[in-house]
């Protein structure tokens, strides 16, 4: 059952015979004991998802997911206790569980008072349901994508690809009267592709997708630009050469390699970890920590993109906040609690998995501004180096601020051009250091195809990150050759 | 099914019984099924932080949730829901039909044969019925008592990232049309620590964590202490130039390596032909040291349970034999698409169909110490930390983010970091030159360190 939703917030008073005042007699009896802060996390997601494998439709798969989450905050604490059932008698007994980190007992309920609701961004289309496209049209999309990946080379084996669409209706109701509501879409078409030659096999992937309509695939055929990157990374693998070994200048091409400012600045950045004074960029705003060239930004606010959000989980509206500007440490990424510890203002970046989870600072969008020269300039600038295009996954350690970055798709550069594609690595360099070798940034900025999925403390999340083509005058690359 | 509605008082959530999954069953043939499984799992956890010796977050869940996977011949459809009332599961039936015929047919599709279904009932130990969930006082002390251990372990430990406890108790139920039918309770508990040590330079952070059925098995100290030793053994770390050299794995970094060639031996990296080890069963793939078995029935472990994602009994099996790839691991779709039997290896989650992996992964252990390992290394490094996913398992490529201790004539030299380390799999395991003797159970692995005769490791 697909539901039409007309006002998110009337949706869980509707379906779940919850009133606003009931909901005031909780949180205020979530402060009954010293609390600062209390909020409820509603959440009703449907998702469904069908695949192609061997040319073959199947994996059809459909979820819901329903509850809320009771949260109480004291000064540093946080108590948190969540239920599947959403009915007033399971909250209560979670804000009985919740309220147990706050300190001293006696006190009464505290009044609550609901006001209006947060007013959000508009960025994307609430209205489109997922029911809205019929299963037998997603399975002729997926066997387009099966058909066209196999139709770019003889040597293309097999091709899995995966449709994935999810709804997901929040409310935030919160102990100082704030409600908000949204409606989140997420799309999200993944495709993989098993090239064979007589030496070996390779898997090339991409894929594409957002907070957007079904239609977003279809635009330009958006759909077979990713059938034909999967394909064409799977067979370029084949004839790839062995992928160098040591620190050297890398080229990272625009879009998704811009996974490095996520793990290299964008964690140690965010608030939590600043606070705690465990990050290795803890006590230095105002520094310089990268060139120039190079300003970072995190915005929660870009239409249709997968790390977008009309209001964060704890109902903030998403903004846009400068990281790094011109080099200079300037911007933290905040949810409410560290916000109010660090006496800073809320960044809208407060986000969590699901209502089983409570929020913490995390990404949105993260991207690198762009600067003055062609991809062409950096690239003829460059006497030896590796040119970096796609990748498949970081980390890092916030604390020594060492980071990881694998390239699923990479070349070397011989005398100003690009020449043999080389194997997937995995690169390392230390996050405070490595833009500070940024050495040119060039005019092509994008963003990442809108399937990136981050993971903190074991709560996954959907973002997005960007960049220009930059050239890096040393990191290290982990290939085998000497 | 009145007594399916939630209850009101504050006793936990109601546990789906067989009488539910039999009315679900029902209810998806009465809409046209074939064939069905239900698989529900339902549970409370309770997780407690604490940092800098006050207590920072408190968690505490209530869950209930119930997959139902259908066919209509030999098209299949996979659905989950946290909805339990009546008409919305009748629903839920009817719609998993309707997926289902959207479905093409798949010949290699269905429900194992019958003869096959898990026999097993004995008590494979897995749930601590003395301590269950324990509250919110006794799940806070324990974190206390890894952080203290650990704070208290050295004076370098500056700060910490908190320590942690936390404890589940469920219960899966599994029922398919063909008559199989079984259920079992389970607990879990884990304690970890995340530690920094300073010095005037930089910070290092330790982590470290222990896992396991019963409570007892954990011992809290010794993780607050290991997660402050190996912060403090990473103070001072530098980089080391390009080179070749040997690589030793503890056995926490060891099982990492165990872990890939599972999952390269594992169904659907075979069937979708992106595995290195595809045509490779009986074939010699690694160092004739390398012995490792497959074990799902051991009791007490993470990975044991009575019966797989398919309703199967687990089987013990070695997955390598001195260094020939005996078996492969494998559920039933696997199996029928590889022209081969299932090793009972099904894995599942609610709401997904199953797929294969290891159940629980044991190394056969060595005779030399750890130190009797370092000691023949005459230039190499040992590897306490990895970092990114960098491994291909269609080719066997490797090349991961690694932090570690430098080896110079026999000895531990220095820390050293921001390196990577890169080889290929297939050669790196036929390249084993010595298994430790020390077996260290860690989740559903048990690893012993490994020496890996040489590989490339990159810095400055």
């Amino acid at each position: 059952m697909v539901q039409e939703v007309a006002r998110p917030e009337s949706f869980f008073f509707d379906r779940f015979g919850v009133t606003p005042r009931a909901l005031e007699a909780v949180l205020g009896s979530a402060l009954e004991r010293k609390a600062d802060y209390a909020d409820l996390y509603f959440e009703y997601r449907t998702a469904e998802t069908l695949g192609i494998e061997d040319s073959l439709v199947s994996r059809a798969a459909r979820h819901t997911d329903c509850g809320v989450g009771v949260r109480v905050c004291a000064e540093e604490r946080t108590g948190y206790a969540h239920s599947d059932e959403i009915t007033v008698e399971r909250m209560r007994l979670a804000v009985r569980t919740a309220r147990a980190i706050a300190d001293g007992t006696g006190r009464a309920p505290v009044p609550v008072k609901l006001g209006q609701s947060v007013r959000g961004h508009d960025l994307y289309n609430v209205s489109e349901t997922l029911g809205a496209v019929g299963p037998e049209e997603r399975a002729r999309l997926l066997a387009e994508v099966d058909r066209a990946a196999r139709q770019f080379d003889p040597r293309v084996k097999n091709v899995i690809a995966t449709l994935s669409g999810e709804q997901r209706v929040v409310m935030v109701v919160t102990s100082d009267g704030r409600i908000a509501a949204d409606i989140r879409p997420l799309w999200r078409l993944s495709v993989s592709v098993v090239a064979q030659d007589a030496h070996g096999r390779q898997v090339g992937t991409s894929g594409t997708g957002g907070r957007v309509d079904y239609s977003f695939f279809g635009e330009n055929e958006r759909w077979r630009e990713h059938a034909l990157l999967a394909a064409r990374q799977a067979v370029i693998g084949l004839e790839a050469d062995e992928a160098p070994a040591g620190e050297m200048v890398v080229v990272l091409g625009p879009g998704w390699p811009g996974i490095i400012l996520h793990e290299a600045v964008g964690h140690g950045l965010e608030g939590d970890f600043n606070r705690k004074g465990v990050s290795a960029f803890a006590g230095r705003l105002g520094q310089r920590v990268a060139s120039a060239a190079c300003t970072v930004v995190d915005d929660g606010t870009l239409a249709g993109r997968r790390g977008s959000l009309n209001v964060d989980d704890e109902g903030t509206p998403t903004g846009r906040t400068v990281l790094i500007d011109r080099g200079i440490l300037s911007g933290y990424l905040q949810d409410r609690l560290n916000a109010r510890l660090m006496k800073m203002a809320p960044t809208g970046n407060g986000r969590r998995e699901s209502y089983c989870y409570p929020p913490m600072p995390r990404m949105t969008n993260t991207f690198l501004l762009p600067g003055e020269f062609t991809p062409e300039e950096i690239i003829r600038s460059v006497a030896k180096g590796v040119y970096a295009v796609s990748f498949s996954g970081g980390q890092v350690d916030i604390t020594s601020g060492k980071f990881v970055f694998s390239a699923s798709e990479a070349y070397l550069i011989e005398n100003g051009s690009v020449t043999r594609p080389i194997k997937g690595a995995t690169l390392i360099g230390s996050g405070p250091e490595v833009l500070t070798r940024v050495a040119m940034v060039g005019n092509d900025l994008a963003l990442d195809p809108g399937i990136g999925t981050c993971g903190k403390e074991g709560q996954w999340v959907p973002v997005g990150v960007g960049l220009p083509t930059v050239r890096v005058d040393g990191i290290t690359v982990g290939g085998t050759r000497t | 099914m009145a007594e399916r509605e939630p209850e009101t008082g504050p006793g936990r959530a109601q546990a789906p019984d067989e009488g539910f999954a039999q009315w679900l069953l029902a209810q998806a043939a009465r809409c046209g099924a074939d064939g069905a499984e239900v698989l529900a799992l339902s549970g409370e956890s309770i997780e407690a932080g604490v940092r800098l010796g006050e207590v920072e977050t408190l968690r505490s869940a209530r869950q209930r949730r119930v997959g139902l996977r259908v066919f209509v011949g030999k098209s299949s459809a996979t659905l989950s829901t946290s909805e339990f009332d009546r008409n919305a599961l009748e629903q839920f039936a009817a719609q998993a039909v309707a997926l289902a015929r959207l479905s093409a047919a798949d010949c290699y599709a269905g429900l194992p044969a019958r003869a096959d279904h898990s026999q097993v009932d004995a008590d494979l130990g897995l749930c601590d019925r003395e301590h269950g969930v324990p509250d919110i006082e006794r799940a806070l002390a324990i974190a206390h008592q890894v952080e203290r251990a650990g704070r208290a372990e050295d004076a370098r430990i500056c700060n910490s990232e908190g320590a942690g406890f936390e404890a589940s108790r469920y219960e899966l139920l599994f029922a398919n049309s063909q008559g199989f039918s079984g259920r079992y309770t389970a607990t879990t508990y884990g304690v970890s620590a995340a530690l920094i040590a300073g010095d005037a330079d930089a910070m290092q952070r330790g982590y470290w964590y222990a896992a396991a059925r019963r409570l007892d098995e954990l011992e809290p100290e010794a993780v607050g202490r290991t997660a402050a030793r190996r912060a403090v053994r990473r103070l001072g770390a530098r980089r080391v130039k390009t080179t070749q050299a040997a690589v030793v794995f503890e056995a926490e970094t060891a099982a990492t390596l165990m872990r890939s060639l599972a999952a390269a031996a594992s169904g659907p990296a075979l069937y979708r032909e992106s595995s290195f080890l595809l045509g490779a069963l009986g074939k010699t793939i690694a160092a004739p040291k390398l012995t490792i078995i497959d074990d799902g029935a051991l009791k007490g472990r993470l990975g044991s349970r009575p019966f797989d994602g398919d309703g199967l009994a687990p089987k013990r099996k070695y997955l390598v034999r001195d260094g020939v790839l005996e078996s492969y691991l494998l559920d039933t779709y696997a199996a029928r698409r590889l022209g081969l039997r299932s090793t009972g290896n099904a894995t599942r989650a609610v709401g997904e169909a199953p797929s294969a992996g290891p159940s629980n992964l044991c190394l056969q252990p060595g005779t030399v110490t750890l130190e009797q390992m370092i000691s023949a290394v005459r230039r190499g490094l040992l590897v306490t930390e990895l970092m990114g996913s960098g491994v291909n398992l269609a080719t066997g490529d490797y090349s991961r983010g690694a932090a570690g201790i430098w080896i110079e004539n026999g000895e531990l030299a220095y820390p050293v970091h921001e390196i990577t380390i890169a080889g290929n799999l297939s050669r790196m395991l036929r390249d084993v030159e010595a298994v430790g003797s020390e077996l260290a159970w860690r989740s559903n692995v048990a690893a012993a360190p490994m020496l890996i005769a040489e590989m490339t490791i990159a810095g400055e």
